[in-house]
């Protein structure tokens, strides 16, 4: 059986890829032969027109990690631009030094839209959605407000000429191409991000944050890098537009730019390079069409913006999928395949114990864990039972650093797991699953089990960006690893399915996969049978006792009595935040309070 | 110049404060932040202008069709843009749907009203002294609104019902209360606000749609910084903030007073993101 599975898998994973990569390719590449051949049908304004909407795409391109995977609301995205126009025009134009080199500029704001679009991001790491959003608003006021004021440099209301860039880029033509290949540039980049394990964790991070934490993505890091980024391609957008408009004033920057952009990327679709890309060309051209439509074109954008939340959230994207549009079967049996395991975990991780010692929680007057004892041991299954309230899902928050308890110690191997480090529960090798299953929806389910293996990639985000080996050895690994998890839990026949298509179950059982991926020493099951028919609970059981064969710990928090019975080594009793009981499962079954109190009968 | 400062300070931070109410109204009742409350003030300042300045109406009349006006987008608000995305509150889908809407009555007033500013006519036919009208008749609306708003919540049923909506949405209408028609009724309230601000503040701001997102962010920093929900909390920091403003206005100049009042926001928001008395956030996981 093993055998087989190692012939098999490695195939049909690169077989997909090969087809899949061609099929999402494709439209990249007709536009990439529309955009080159531009020039031979477009004359005089359509090439303004068509430079213009390069100049938007570099922006927009960056944007869109930020709102389109990591779904921060930053509508202030204009300030960038705006910053970038006048880096370059200022230093090109020697107003303040003498006068650099136009590519020397270029690179220079960049590296100052970096360094803003980390000052305008950072907020998104403490505050709420509005807030962010409110923020980044501000920021697009106030920049543009000192462009106004700061006379002696940006020339204040009278503005500043754009920089020029010499032969071959001089010429309408010659300068339309240099911003195509950056727009290319940019969009390649970002693809290669979007298919990287970084961009599966931004969705993630957008889509399922505390799951996304407890595989270990550290949510500041990866922000950090991606506004960094952002800032930077939007600073080269603003060189490259000041230059196209060759004269800016701070009128040129209005907000409704800010507007189309961050509009452009939602009409194009969540976690997706193409829908906003289209988005992108779609905005700036609507408005040529008709001269008295540029008066009302943001109008126009707001009630797309309206009529996409509120009709098509998925945006253009979503329609282009027609891949997802199949039916699926609609008699499905998830068939775990617990002789896969052993292959999938490999040789089991050297941990000890892992321990609660006295851990005490109150929230206001109510003690959620009042002093509980608790020891998981490798290779076995634990038991979690007791009534709605005794603290069951409260002890699985403070293990995995949700909560820090106000009293009382949580060890691992002897050593302090530290509270509310998150993150770092995953590099422990502690994974978990939850009660209600956090998924990232619009991806696939292939997808989101590679999530779980984020901390096994070795690539950084620019050997990522730039498509370097180590990123395709991270690829083909994560995702063979992945398809052997599915395989192991019986779902590898939906691999390439959106997960908000699946059912309840199925999702269980991904997050089982996912939860895998880490190669745990220690799983954290949370419900797992909750709206499991039986016959899928006697599969999980035997899915799980496979798991625990190969060395990992079990804690599993259960309302089912006979699924702890049957596969549990231990078995501890909560009420109301305390032990009430705890042995063996023979032994609870015959503790008297136990039986009154909850098993009942 | 010290009167001066604290004059404009008080009346403009009023103003502020009466939008900061805005957005808690309609927060109370939906757990929704609404990008349409600096838009509501906007309106205020832009009927106004239009029923008493242009059409010449009486400023009674004028001032009462203003509010209906912002009551009844208030109430367009919460038909359009809220309860359609109520469902998905997680999805922060309602950050884009009263972005949307509130995007589009600045840019259909600035096309069929005016893209410049316009005067806002002089309400009462006083002789102008220190302490003008100017000044005080956002004051007085500011105190009219806080008194009334404390009143309807402590001693009227329907106060009590907004209240029970407010603290525990499902176990309001688990009790029977007509969930739907309590929001409508709070968006109204909060449109009537929102607009009184805008007219009561229209002789300093005057009639022009770009104040509509100036109004939508200083109206969100009292809100932020008083804590959500927190009428009081938001009155004390709006009064701060005009202050705090119109000092930095004299002190470094007009435009670097906004530099000013924005970094000041921006390091506090992220030392205190709740606010001044605000709470944790609840469970996650």
């Amino acid at each position: 059986m093993d055998s087989q599975v190692t012939q098999v898998s490695p195939v049909r994973a690169n077989a997909f890829t090969a087809s899949a990569l061609f099929t999402a390719a494709l439209p990249f590449l007709v536009l990439l032969i529309l955009g080159l051949a531009f020039p031979l049908f477009g004359g005089g304004y359509w090439g303004v027109i068509a430079t213009r909407a390069c100049v938007y795409w570099v922006l927009v391109s960056g944007l869109n990690l930020v709102v389109g995977f990591a779904g921060q609301i930053a509508i202030g995205w204009v300030a960038l631009l705006t910053l970038g126009a006048y880096t370059t025009s200022v230093l090109a134009a020697g107003n303040v030094m003498p006068a650099w080199s136009p590519y020397l500029a270029l690179a220079a704001s960049a590296v100052v839209g970096a360094v803003f679009g980390l000052i305008i991001g950072l907020p998104a790491l403490r505050l709420r959605t509005f807030y962010f959003a409110i923020t980044t608003l501000g920021f697009a006021t106030i920049v543009t407000q000192v462009a106004l004021a700061w006379q002696s440099v940006t020339g204040g209301g009278v503005g500043v000429p754009g920089p020029l860039f010499p032969a071959p880029f001089a010429s309408q033509w010659g300068f339309y191409y240099f911003c195509f290949g950056l727009a290319a540039i940019c969009t390649w980049m970002t693809a290669n991000i979007a298919s990287s394990r970084f961009g599966r964790a931004l969705a993630a991070i957008r889509d399922a944050e505390v799951a996304a934490e407890a595989s270990g993505i550290a949510k500041p890091a990866l922000l950090v890098t991606v506004f960094l980024f952002s800032g930077a391609v939007a600073a080269v957008a603003g060189g490259l537009f000041a230059s196209l408009q060759s004269y800016i004033t701070p009128d040129a920057f209005t907000i409704d730019l800010s507007i189309l952009f961050f509009i452009a990327i939602l009409i194009g679709g969540r976690s997706s390079i193409i829908g906003p890309l289209l988005g992108t060309i779609l905005l700036t051209v609507l408005p040529e069409f008709a001269a008295p439509l540029v008066a009302w074109s943001t109008f126009l954008y707001a009630v797309l913006l309206l009529v996409i939340v509120l009709a098509i959230p998925g945006g253009i994207a979503e329609l282009l999928d027609f891949k997802n549009r199949r039916p699926l079967e609609s008699d499905r049996a998830i068939v775990p395949r617990p002789e896969l395991v052993p292959r999938l975990l490999g040789k089991a991780p050297e941990a000890g114990a892992l321990t609660l010692h006295q851990v005490a929680l109150s929230f206001g007057g109510v003690k959620a864990i009042d002093g509980l004892d608790l020891e998981i041991n490798p290779g076995q299954v634990h038991g979690l039972i007791g009534p709605n309230g005794s603290g069951k899902t409260t002890t699985l928050n403070v293990i995995s650093g949700y909560y820090a308890p106000q009293r009382g110690m949580v060890r691992l191997n002897g050593d302090a797991l530290p509270a509310l480090q998150r993150h770092l529960r995953a590099r422990a090798r502690i994974a978990r699953t939850f009660q209600t299953p956090r998924i990232v929806g619009s991806a696939s389910v292939l997808e989101n089990v590679m999530i779980g293996g984020t901390i096994d990639g070795e690539a950084t985000f620019v050997e990522s960006l730039l498509s370097l080996p180590r990123h395709w050895r991270d690829e083909s690994k994560l995702r063979e690893t992945a398809m052997q998890a599915l395989a192991t839990v019986g779902l590898e026949r939906l691999a390439n399915v959106r997960a908000d298509r699946l059912q309840h179950s199925e999702l269980r059982f991904t997050e089982i996969a996912r939860a895998l991926m880490l190669r745990p020493a220690y799983l954290l099951l949370d419900e797992p049978a909750a709206g499991l028919s039986s016959d899928e609970i006697a599969r999980l059981a035997t899915l799980i006792l496979a798991i625990t064969r190969a060395g990992t710990g079990v804690l599993l928090v259960e309302h089912h009595p006979d699924l702890i019975f049957d596969i549990c080594h231990h078995v501890t009793v909560l009420n109301l935040g305390k032990t009430l009981a705890a042995g063996t499962p023979a032994e609870i079954r015959s503790h008297r309070e136990v039986v009154n109190a909850y098993l009942g009968g | 110049m010290v009167q001066s400062i604290i004059l404009t300070g008080v009346a403009i931070g009023c103003v502020y404060a009466l939008i900061a109410i805005t957005y808690n109204v309609m927060f109370s009742a939906s757990r929704v932040f609404s990008f349409t409350a600096g838009t509501l003030g906007m309106l205020g300042g832009v009927f106004g202008s239009l029923f008493i300045s242009r059409m010449g109406l009486p400023v009674a009349i004028g001032f009462l069709l203003a509010l209906a006006g912002g009551a009844i987008f208030g109430v367009v608000t919460e038909i359009v843009a809220v309860r359609p995305v109520l469902k998905s509150l997680e999805q922060h889908l309602y950050v884009l749907s009263t972005l949307a809407l509130a995007l589009m009555v600045q840019q259909f007033t600035a096309i069929e009203f005016s893209t410049e500013q316009q005067p806002f006519p002089r309400l009462l036919d006083l002789p102008r002294v220190d302490f003008d009208q100017l000044f005080w008749l956002p004051m007085l609306a500011c105190a009219f609104v806080i008194v009334g708003l404390e009143l309807l919540y402590r001693h009227t049923l329907i106060g009590h019902a907004f209240l029970a909506i407010a603290e525990d949405n499902y176990a309001a209408r688990a009790l029977g209360l007509p969930e739907r028609g309590l929001r409508m009724a709070s968006f109204a309230i909060a449109g009537g606000i929102g607009a009184l601000a805008g007219f009561a503040g229209g002789e300093m701001l005057l009639a022009f749609f770009a104040n509509a997102p100036t109004l939508t962010f200083y109206g969100f920093v009292p809100v932020a910084l008083g804590g959500m929900g927190n009428n009081r909390g938001a009155v004390v920091a709006g009064l701060l903030l005009g202050l705090f403003q119109q000092a930095a206005n004299f002190l470094v100049g007009g435009i670097f007073a906004s530099v000013a009042v924005f970094t000041v926001f921006i390091i506090f928001l992220l030392a205190r993101p709740d606010g001044l008395v605000g709470s944790a956030v609840g469970r996650r996981v």
